[in-house]
């Protein structure tokens, strides 16, 4: 069993009257991908920030690498990294300056810091943006070197605060795979999110927090099987009476009236079920007008425990974070 | 004590340097200052009324040489005055973030920015008495080259704990508010009672008694007194004021700036200290 590189219980926090976070307890393994997954404001950034000492530690208790973050402040700030949310870059540094600068903040031996900022340029791939300042990088190099400059000090675990919002689907796919290569080399990856394809792609364990509280536990395939196998999606002429039908079936596990119709969850292979399911609905007159089936995803599994869509809530949001200039 | 104060030095160097515009701007225009305003008030100033009553034996200098002082005082004020700004665009835009999570301590960045103010200070200066003297203002005037070098690291002395005191005071102010408008606004207020309160470019002698109490309580006075004393020794006439330095006077002077330095200074390190950016 892997040891525990943070360790997380009943951490509080509040900003005046509004408790950001409430009571969150939880483990991170050293070495695994962990995804604080939410909707903006749900207090995935505010946990971030106290465990990276940015913020105090106002109840509870939390242990980044083995160090009390209220007490081993500057031990915790040595073994981590931060990338953070909104761009945290100097436009009118050079991407070579950029590196130097973090490297002799942190107090690297220069032949070590030379060394390393060759290989972490190689690595994000900007050889042919060496001299360039940073203001005249694109979004997606920016974030890659923003990356590399947290992975300078070859940090026990790195900290991404929504390390791709704002990006295009290309661009989001080549940092994925920046963060894989970091955590096989033995990195501990933090990553919050909102996007729910990115904490399916990344994660080894997923927490689901909403209004400061973790809801929900489990690797992305755990928490979508807590679902069941299959998902039903129907419309009938006549919602409330299929409902009724559907409830008294073997294999259906939960039926939920949406805005359109009804969501059946199934906990048996839903291509065998549901021509039964269709059959009786249809016995009782009940027109049929759409049927759709799927396997759960972690977007159903965020609605299922909190009541309401992120998606759309998010997406407004989005334009408004990397606020610049 | 690390060395990490270097690199925020460094870093403040890099940005003097490369904003050409705005290097080229710091260096032209306390010159343009003087050619102007100090050549258009020397051709009012220097008729025969106000050049009375000369003492005898005593040097009496024009107002151009006069006023030298005043301005190369003024320019180490503006440039630390403004010089805290960076940092509120590092703490809305920039890279503050990343300097408070580091494990560095805080006051590095302080201290690195300090040192950067004086740097600036020191090259705006030295300019200027350069320029100065190319103009005809008449500093170190029957001094021997060993006097000239003891006058000019004087000057330097005194520049330095001045500019840190500003430096100092105008970090602390961009790490305590949230605008830079507000910062701006201050900044504004400051200078000009700090400008016209002081003997830069006047003589403060006939000042009203309220005026007066203003003026010694000003660093730009002190500044100006220091700069006098090493560029045209310790006994003057200028605009008909007779001018004496004693050594304890400066000295005291000297202090007065060292006791500012250092009350900035902690209001500057409890600003860093508190300081959050998230």
């Amino acid at each position: 069993m892997a040891n525990a590189i943070i360790e997380v219980s009943n951490l509080e926090h509040s900003f005046g009257d509004v408790k950001a976070v409430d009571k969150v307890s939880f483990t991170v393994e050293e070495g695994e991908i962990f995804s604080f997954l939410g909707p903006n404001g749900a207090g995935k950034s505010t946990t971030i920030n106290v465990l990276t000492t940015q913020l105090p530690c106002q109840a509870g208790t939390a242990h980044v690498c083995g160090f009390d973050v209220r007490t081993k402040r500057q031990s915790v700030k040595k073994s981590i990294s931060i990338v953070f949310q909104d761009e945290v870059l100097d436009r009118d540094m050079t991407v070579r300056e950029t590196l130097e600068f973090h490297g002799r903040i942190y107090s690297m031996p220069r032949a070590e810091r030379l060394a390393r900022e060759k290989e972490l340029i190689e690595l994000v791939e900007l050889e042919q943006k060496v001299n360039v300042r940073t203001k005249h990088l694109s979004g997606g190099m920016k974030r890659r070197l923003e990356i590399a400059r947290g992975l300078m000090t070859r940090p026990r675990v790195m900290f991404l605060d929504e390390p791709t919002i704002g990006l295009d689907p290309q661009t989001r796919h080549k940092i994925w795979d920046y963060i894989k290569g970091i955590n096989e080399e033995g990195t501990t990856i933090f990553l919050t999110t909102h996007y729910m394809d990115e904490a399916d792609a990344l994660s080894d364990r997923i927490e689901i927090i909403d209004y400061g509280k973790i809801i929900a536990t489990g690797t992305s395939e755990s928490l979508k099987n807590t679902l069941g196998e299959d998902m039903i999606y129907l419309e009938t002429g006549d919602d409330v009476k299929a409902a009724e039908i559907a409830r008294a079936m073997s294999n259906v596990t939960e039926v939920k009236k949406t805005s359109k119709g009804l969501e059946l969850i199934l906990n048996a292979d839903g291509s065998k079920v549901m021509p039964a399911i269709l059959r009786s609905i249809g016995n009782e007159s009940i027109d049929i007008l759409s049927v759709k089936m799927k396997k759960p995803s972690l977007d159903d599994v965020f609605v299922h425990y909190t009541g309401r869509e992120m998606r759309a809530e998010s997406a407004e949001n989005m334009f408004h974070r990397r606020r610049r200039h | 004590m690390g060395r990490e104060f270097l690199t925020i030095y460094w870093r403040e160097m890099i940005r003097f340097v490369r904003f050409k515009g705005q290097f080229f701007a710091a260096l032209v225009q306390p010159a343009l200052w003087l050619l102007l305003f100090g050549i258009a008030m020397t051709s009012n100033f220097n008729n025969d009324l106000l050049q009375t009553p000369t003492v005898p034996g005593v040097m009496s200098v024009e107002y151009l040489t006069f006023m030298a002082a005043g301005v190369m005082a003024m320019t180490a004020l503006f440039t630390c005055l403004f010089g805290g700004m960076g940092l509120l665009f590092d703490k809305n835009w920039g890279i503050m973030k990343e300097m408070l999570a580091s494990p560095m301590p805080s006051y590095h960045i302080q201290i690195g920015v300090g040192l950067g103010g004086v740097t600036k200070s020191f090259i705006q200066v030295g300019l200027i008495m350069v320029f100065g003297l190319v103009l005809g203002v008449e500093f170190f005037s029957g001094f021997s080259a060993w006097e000239t070098i003891i006058a000019i690291l004087g000057i330097f002395a005194f520049v330095m704990v001045f500019a840190a005191g500003f430096i100092f005071l105008s970090s602390g102010l961009a790490m305590r508010v949230e605008s830079m408008e507000s910062v701006q606004a201050m900044m504004t207020l400051l200078t000009l009672p700090l400008m016209f309160s002081s003997n830069a470019l006047y003589s403060t002698s006939s000042f009203p008694s309220w005026l007066q109490a203003i003026s010694s309580v000003n660093p730009l006075t002190y500044l100006v007194n220091g700069i006098r004393y090493f560029a045209l020794g310790n006994e003057f006439t200028a605009m008909g004021t007779h001018y004496e330095y004693t050594g304890g006077d400066i000295i005291l002077s000297f202090i007065v700036l060292l006791v500012f330095a250092g009350l900035t200074f902690v209001f500057a390190w409890r600003a860093f200290r508190t300081a959050k950016v998230t």
